[in-house]
């Protein structure tokens, strides 16, 4: 990691660099050339055998079949680099950290190595000025062709102020950064959702980005944060095809979102079979049944967890025996408590779930009804009489 | 005496609910139980210990498995009803059910008055409103019927993401309405109680219009009968609360 960090912070400084010694004219020259990204990795002392052992992980995890490992390598051979900015807003870094955290060292290396990042306040080594000259460079240089990443929701509140860099609000940078862009990779649950800064009352009007960018086509990558290999799966799948992944209905490539977690979790089975962990810590828990009943919404929650898995394929939430709290699922803060089945009732203060409102309306019913079948004895006596002395007469007249 | 007065109603036999209405009824009914009761475990499992291994065991599959199937069949019951509604009788067509009149609305007034405040109307303790449902029972069954949109909607929509099935496929849209599985769970769960609710009013007052009218109320849905005084039949003839034309 060390090495890599090493190897970023070379490239990012000499890149600025090079972009701010230009003088200014220069931007309306031919592109530079750019390296393929197999002449990068030859470049950076992989052989070929790592790089064919990364194409061939990459077309795995970007969900396609063998047949088109070769369609990767030649993609990868041919193209040049592309160039991204990663912008970061309302946000914690988070996607940032489980990125750079990717479990392959090849693709931590590949991605920030070949991936010109020519702009993340995280990973890029230049600032102030120059970094902001970067910026401008690659916008300009490169209309149309960078994909633009972000990362954090955008403050709508107060005309933006809650969330500024270098003296303009992220409104501002966002409509200057994506008009350009090719494609927009909304990273994690601030960006695709607005997350828990956009959680009731929303004090600064957080807002996900496809709320404000309407024009442009936008990648959801959910999860808070979402899954490094998932994340590496999305920009190489955008380099292989130079389209975006297939979408579902909500906007997330339907590769790594198309499955809850709780179809794929390895816990399935006790959740069948009707064993589940009814506490914390009770027998149940040590002998590794369901987490159903304590609150885990993996049965509601579309992710690749419980197959990709986190930490290099260490583990997930449910695995360490916690339930999953549906971090990828949008609104999941305000959905009902996190240990508990959502059924919660918004709008009925925080103890009131929608069973106890139930049964609270049961009684209110039975007693009006017997209120009402009272009022009916009083109120229609007479009719109530009338008709039992018509039955009793047609009773009496009949031969027994 | 008082009997000397007695007026002995002569009643006339009108078949209100034909055999396809009462199959729903009764279908809907077994249906909606079973949805409910199998809906109350999956939300929320009882606690069954046992040492047997998960792979001979399968209790929350069997409940999910009639939860499902108990869907479908209350979905095509619910769609058969929708077309009996143009093709039945005239107590069955959907134009009971619908408020597009003002004497509908002027019904539900009455019913109102008469059934829920125990108001007198022209002196008298009752009033022959209908024969079929009164207009306030249309309406109330038109807004079960909306829930019962409602019930399929999240229903199918959150079976959607596991199904193969085209049918349930074309439902994919609505969590995505929602914002995702959370909520869509949710709203099934909270529509559910109006299930409940409804059912117990309903009984209440089949038995309430059994005793107070003396109409066979609660047998209709056995054998189709309802029985009307004669006088009321000779003033209503082709009157019904939401005509046709």
């Amino acid at each position: 990691m060390a090495n890599d960090l090493t190897h970023i912070y070379k490239l990012m400084s000499r890149l600025c660099l090079d972009d701010t010694q230009k003088p200014s004219g220069m931007n309306n020259d031919v592109l530079p050339k750019q390296p393929t990204y197999y002449e990068e990795v030859e470049r950076k002392g992989y052989s070929r055998r790592d790089f064919i052992k990364f194409a061939s992980m990459m077309t795995a995890f970007i969900g396609l079949e063998q047949s088109a490992i070769g369609q990767v390598i030649k993609a990868l051979e041919t193209q040049p680099r592309m160039p991204v900015i990663w912008m970061h807003f309302q946000e914690c870094t988070c996607c940032s950290e489980s990125f750079i955290r990717s479990s392959h060292p090849i693709v931590a290396d590949i991605l920030l190595d070949k991936i010109s990042l020519d702009y993340s306040e995280t990973l890029m080594a230049a600032s102030g000025t120059q970094a902001e000259a970067a910026l401008k460079n690659t916008l300009e240089k490169y209309k149309g062709k960078y994909i633009l990443c972000v990362e954090g929701s955008v403050p709508l509140g107060a005309d933006g102020v809650y969330c500024m860099i270098g003296g303009k609000t992220s409104l501002q940078i966002l409509h200057e950064v994506s008009e350009g862009a090719a494609a927009i990779i909304a990273w994690g649950s601030c960006a695709s959702n607005g997350c828990v800064q956009s959680a009731k009352p929303n004090p600064t009007q957080a807002t996900p980005i496809h709320k404000i960018i309407k024009n442009k086509p936008i990648i959801k990558v959910p999860g808070c944060p979402p899954i490094g290999e998932v994340m590496a799966g999305v920009i190489v799948h955008y380099l292989t095809f130079g389209r975006i992944p297939e979408l579902d209905n909500i906007g997330r490539p339907k590769a790594f979102y198309s499955k809850r977690v709780h179809d794929t979790c390895y816990r399935r089975p006790f959740f069948d079979a009707g064993l589940y962990v009814e506490s914390f810590d009770d027998e149940n828990a040590k002998k590794g049944y369901c987490l159903y009943k304590v609150g885990c919404k993996g049965p509601s929650t579309y992710n690749a967890c419980g197959v990709t898995k986190w930490n290099g394929g260490t583990s997930f939430p449910i695995q360490s025996g916690h339930p999953c709290i549906g971090c990828s699922e949008e609104n999941y803060w305000d959905n009902g408590r996190m240990y508990e089945r959502g059924s919660a009732f918004a709008g009925f203060g925080i103890e009131a779930d929608a069973d106890t409102v139930g049964k609270v309306a049961l009684v209110a019913t039975g007693a009006a009804i017997a209120g009402h079948a009272i009022a009916t004895n009083i109120g229609k006596s007479k009719l109530i009489q009338k008709n039992e002395e018509e039955g009793r007469e047609s009773e009496h007249e009949l031969k027994s | 005496m008082a009997k000397k007065y007695l007026h002995i109603h002569r009643l006339r036999r009108v078949y209100v609910w034909e055999l396809p209405v009462r199959i729903y009824h009764w279908l809907n009914a077994a249906v909606i139980i079973a949805l409910i009761a199998t809906g109350f475990f999956i939300s929320d499992p009882l606690a069954l210990m046992s040492n047997k291994e998960a792979s001979n065991q399968f209790t929350m599959g069997w409940f999910r498995y009639i939860h499902f199937i108990a869907a479908y069949l209350f979905f095509f019951n619910f769609i058969f009803r929708l077309y009996w509604g143009f093709v039945g009788n005239k107590y069955a067509n959907w134009r009971q059910f619908i408020p597009i009149s003002g004497r509908f609305f002027k019904e539900m007034w009455t019913v109102f008055k008469i059934d829920i405040l125990m108001l007198k109307k022209n002196g008298k303790q009752q009033d022959h409103l209908s024969v079929g449902h009164n207009a306030m029972a249309g309406f109330i069954y038109f807004l079960t019927f909306i829930m019962f949109l409602v019930q399929c909607l999240t229903g199918f929509g959150l079976y959607a993401g596991t199904s193969n099935w085209w049918l349930p496929k074309l439902f994919a849209w609505v969590p995505a309405v929602f914002g995702g599985d959370i909520l869509t769970r949710q709203i099934h769960h909270w529509s559910m109680w109006f299930f409940i609710l409804f059912a117990v009013i309903h009984v209440y007052l089949v038995f309430y219009h059994d005793y107070v009218e003396g109409r066979g109320e609660i047998s209709s849905m056995g054998g189709g009968w309802k029985f009307i005084e004669e006088d009321v039949f000779e003033k209503n003839k082709h009157h019904t609360p939401n005509p046709e034309k």
